[in-house]
């Protein structure tokens, strides 16, 4: 733990009031559909973010069903799922795409306004680096807030017409086990973890990736989805999201370059915990940083179907990103 | 340093199951502030003298200290900071009960600090803009009370100055003096300091610290100005900006990369410093420099550079290299400083919130009638990022002598909230004057 004293601009901008929000998601929703049509196939594909040279790129998922959960209590009961198609990122997302997120001027919206995307709520500025010296250019974003992952997924949206969110807890696992119940191995050809890491997170895509054309799904760094930490329920499922109802704990995956390989497993879960936060030297604590948690990162999904405008909301605003402290 | 109380809780609560006998007992002589306290309910009664961000934040870690220190009083020049202070505290359900400010103990204006400590308080939290440390922290040790202090702790040499002398006298009185220079009380960097005081990487040669960031909280355009509002308030509001309220860049932030500088050299001074700064990005108003390198002479040659920018859109870092005849000592390039060389070394441990660590220590001082002292400590490593300052603004080399003598009062003794603040044009090199 590196503590870079992490002064933040002071204050909180005051939330938007939830009849606006609404109306710019519908914006957002439009810009989606009017789009839609021209990427119906589900085929591997490469995004720019728009008036950037900054790429990602999304593999499809295709619609199925696994056995989810595993050996430990709270992997348990394991029960059967069943998902939709989507695509997701095949890595998670860089410091590169997320500072377009963090720095308007860097993603050249202070020259050419799009008040659709800049009615998106943004992360306080912080004053100092945030990747305590790890490396910025292809290396993964860490330290974000659910919250923050939610409203770059609304930005992305917004930004490319695509609909974006962080993946639930089923889906994540789905993706990590890419149709196969065997664990990679070796496991050191397909990850950094403590053992491999040299005390650091690394570039993302490096090592090789699953069956299903996704890198670091286990290790480098953890990362956020979109349901709370809760116990699992015994019947089969489909679609299945746990929303959160208080700030803590939500479920992380997928374990980081600071845990032992024994931890890196597709059915292991971690719960986010207050301390994550606790040197945040300012009162009120920022809903856009997790200042402890140097191993925290998050990837991104795109769902075949696109929801309604209500779910979008439902999707991006968590209504849980407030301390209770 | 340190007085360490694994079973702090643990004290205070039997402290106050068994307050009968506490009241007579040695607990409290020799502790004029907190009997009062203690002969009512074993509270301890805190102030809180600015209350932004890092003020409330400073309020909720002394109140999670001790399970019966109280928020009493508060003070401000914006009842609005004072409002947004208290709503967050109260919204933390393990403190709120003990967030007990009555309407009669918020305390606005320039005076509002004496009124507070005249309120019954025990312990006064300091977490103003810089320039006004000085005199409040005097005014606390005057009447008696315990204090954290947040860094820095002067932005000029006769603040300095008051500021020894204050500490002095805060040593006699045996109160409780705590420094925010907070790496000191953070447990990775004390391992990580002892490795390197201990010989790890052998003498020390050079340091280099940087402390490349994005501005902080930037002037806005004059237009943002209210009309009526005068110039001491456009000042105040916007005191990042200007040299005596803040001391500039190298003296507000970088302080801690400057502090480290101090720690790692023994706490002893330097014999002198040259440096180069200057502003590049256009301000209306304000007359801080946007970038600092200083380079410090010590005692056999050994050397300590220090780098701060605040400039949008440049390469960011915040680190600490270290290098010795046998071997090199780096913080803040990944998440645990490392040592190479005959020792090879990295830190590993349990974490925790140095923050709070300051507190919880200030607390149990206060407890335990064993007062800490960060007075001199946190003056000279402020003086040694002002040393850095003058030689910048100055463009001459600067001795130690030199800036702890230094005549150049920034920060007046007498402010107009109606009229206008004294303010020196920005500086520059080979024509501003040493004073």
């Amino acid at each position: 733990m590196i503590v870079l004293l992490l002064l933040f601009a002071a204050g909180q901008l005051p939330a938007k009031p939830a009849a606006t929000e609404l109306e710019n998601v519908r914006k957002i929703r439009e810009r989606i559909l009017a789009r839609q049509v021209s990427n119906k196939s589900m085929q591997p594909y490469a995004v720019t973010v728009p008036n950037t040279t900054v790429e990602y790129r999304m593999v499809p998922i295709p619609a199925g069903q696994f056995e989810m959960g595993g050996s430990k209590p709270d992997e348990q009961p394991q029960h059967q799922v069943t998902l939709d198609a989507f695509w997701m990122q095949t890595h998670e997302v860089t410091w590169d795409e997320y500072r377009l997120f963090m720095f308007a001027k860097q993603a050249g919206e202070v020259a050419t306004k799009d008040e659709t995307v800049d009615a998106v709520s943004r992360p306080t500025r912080p004053y100092v680096e945030m990747s305590f010296g790890m490396g910025l250019n292809g290396f993964p974003a860490i330290s974000m807030t659910q919250h923050a992952a939610n409203k770059y997924a609304q930005w992305l949206s917004a930004k490319t017409g695509e609909f974006y969110r962080l993946p639930t807890e089923a889906e994540w696992e789905y993706a990590c086990r890419a149709g196969t119940s065997a664990a990679p191995a070796p496991l050191k050809e397909y990850a950094w973890y403590s053992a491999n890491s040299e005390g650091k997170y690394q570039k993302v895509a490096v090592k090789k990736p699953n069956t299903w054309g996704l890198y670091d799904m286990l290790g480098n760094v953890m990362e956020w989805t979109l349901d709370a930490y809760a116990p699992y329920q015994s019947s089969a499922q489909t679609e299945p999201w746990v929303k959160a109802t208080k700030p803590y704990p939500q479920s992380v995956r997928g374990g980081s370059w600071n845990d032992p390989a024994e931890q890196l497993h597709c059915a292991s879960r971690v719960p986010s915990d207050a301390s994550w936060k606790q040197q945040d030297p300012q009162l009120p604590k920022s809903i856009w940083y997790e200042t402890d948690a140097q191993w925290l990162g998050f990837r991104l999904i795109r769902p075949a179907k696109v929801p309604s405008a209500e779910e979008m909301l439902k999707y991006w605003n968590s209504g849980v990103e407030h301390d209770e402290q | 340093m340190e007085i360490v109380d694994p079973n702090r809780r643990g004290f205070v609560k039997s402290a106050a199951g068994s307050l009968g006998a506490a009241l007579g007992a040695s607990l409290i002589s020799g502790f004029p502030a907190v009997i009062s306290a203690q002969t009512v309910t074993n509270a301890i009664k805190v102030g809180l003298v600015g209350c932004g961000g890092r003020g409330t934040g400073a309020a909720s870690q002394a109140l999670h200290a001790d399970d019966y220190a109280e928020l009493t009083a508060v003070a401000d020049i914006t009842q609005s900071q004072v409002d947004n202070s208290l709503r967050t505290l109260k919204a933390i359900s393990k403190i709120a009960p003990r967030v007990k400010v009555e309407d009669t103990k918020v305390f606005l204006g320039l005076d509002a600090y004496r009124k507070l400590i005249d309120s019954g308080v025990d312990v006064v939290l300091l977490a103003t803009p810089p320039g006004f440390r000085p005199s409040h922290l005097a005014a606390c040790i005057d009447a008696n009370k315990n204090v954290f202090c947040e860094k820095p702790v002067s932005t000029d040499a006769p603040g300095i100055r008051a500021v020894l002398d204050t500490s002095e006298k805060a040593r006699q009185k045996n109160l409780s003096l705590v420094a925010g220079f907070c790496w000191r009380y953070s447990g990775m960097i004390q391992d990580t300091f002892q490795q390197l005081l201990s010989g790890a990487i052998g003498k020390q040669v050079a340091y280099y610290a940087t402390y490349y960031t994005n501005p902080v909280k930037p002037m806005p355009p004059a237009s943002e100005r209210p009309a009526g509002m005068s110039d001491t308030q456009w000042t105040l509001k916007n005191w990042y900006n200007f040299v005596a309220v803040c001391g500039d860049s190298l003296v507000e932030q970088a302080v801690h990369s400057v502090d480290k500088v101090a720690w790692a050299m023994g706490d002893q001074p330097p014999l002198s410093c040259v440096g180069v700064g200057g502003r590049t990005i256009p301000a209306e108003g304000g007359n801080i420099y946007d970038h600092f390198e200083v380079n410090y002479l010590y005692p056999n040659g050994v050397r300590a550079f220090v780098a701060n920018r605040q400039i949008e859109g440049c390469y960011n870092e915040n680190s600490d290299y270290i290098l010795g005849s046998e071997g090199a000592l780096t913080i803040g390039r990944g998440p645990a400083p490392r040592i190479t060389g005959k020792t090879n070394w990295t830190w590993s441990g349990q974490k925790y919130d140095m923050y709070q660590r300051e507190h919880d220590l200030l607390f149990a001082s206060i407890r335990h009638q064993k007062p800490i002292n960060d007075g001199k400590r946190m003056a000279t490593s402020t003086l040694l990022a002002i040393m850095g300052r003058m030689a910048a603004y100055t463009g001459q080399e600067i001795t130690w002598d030199m800036a702890l003598n230094s005549q150049e009062k920034l920060f007046p003794d007498t402010i107009d909230w109606e009229g206008s603040f004294p303010m020196n044009p920005r500086a520059q090199p080979g024509v501003t004057k040493f004073v």
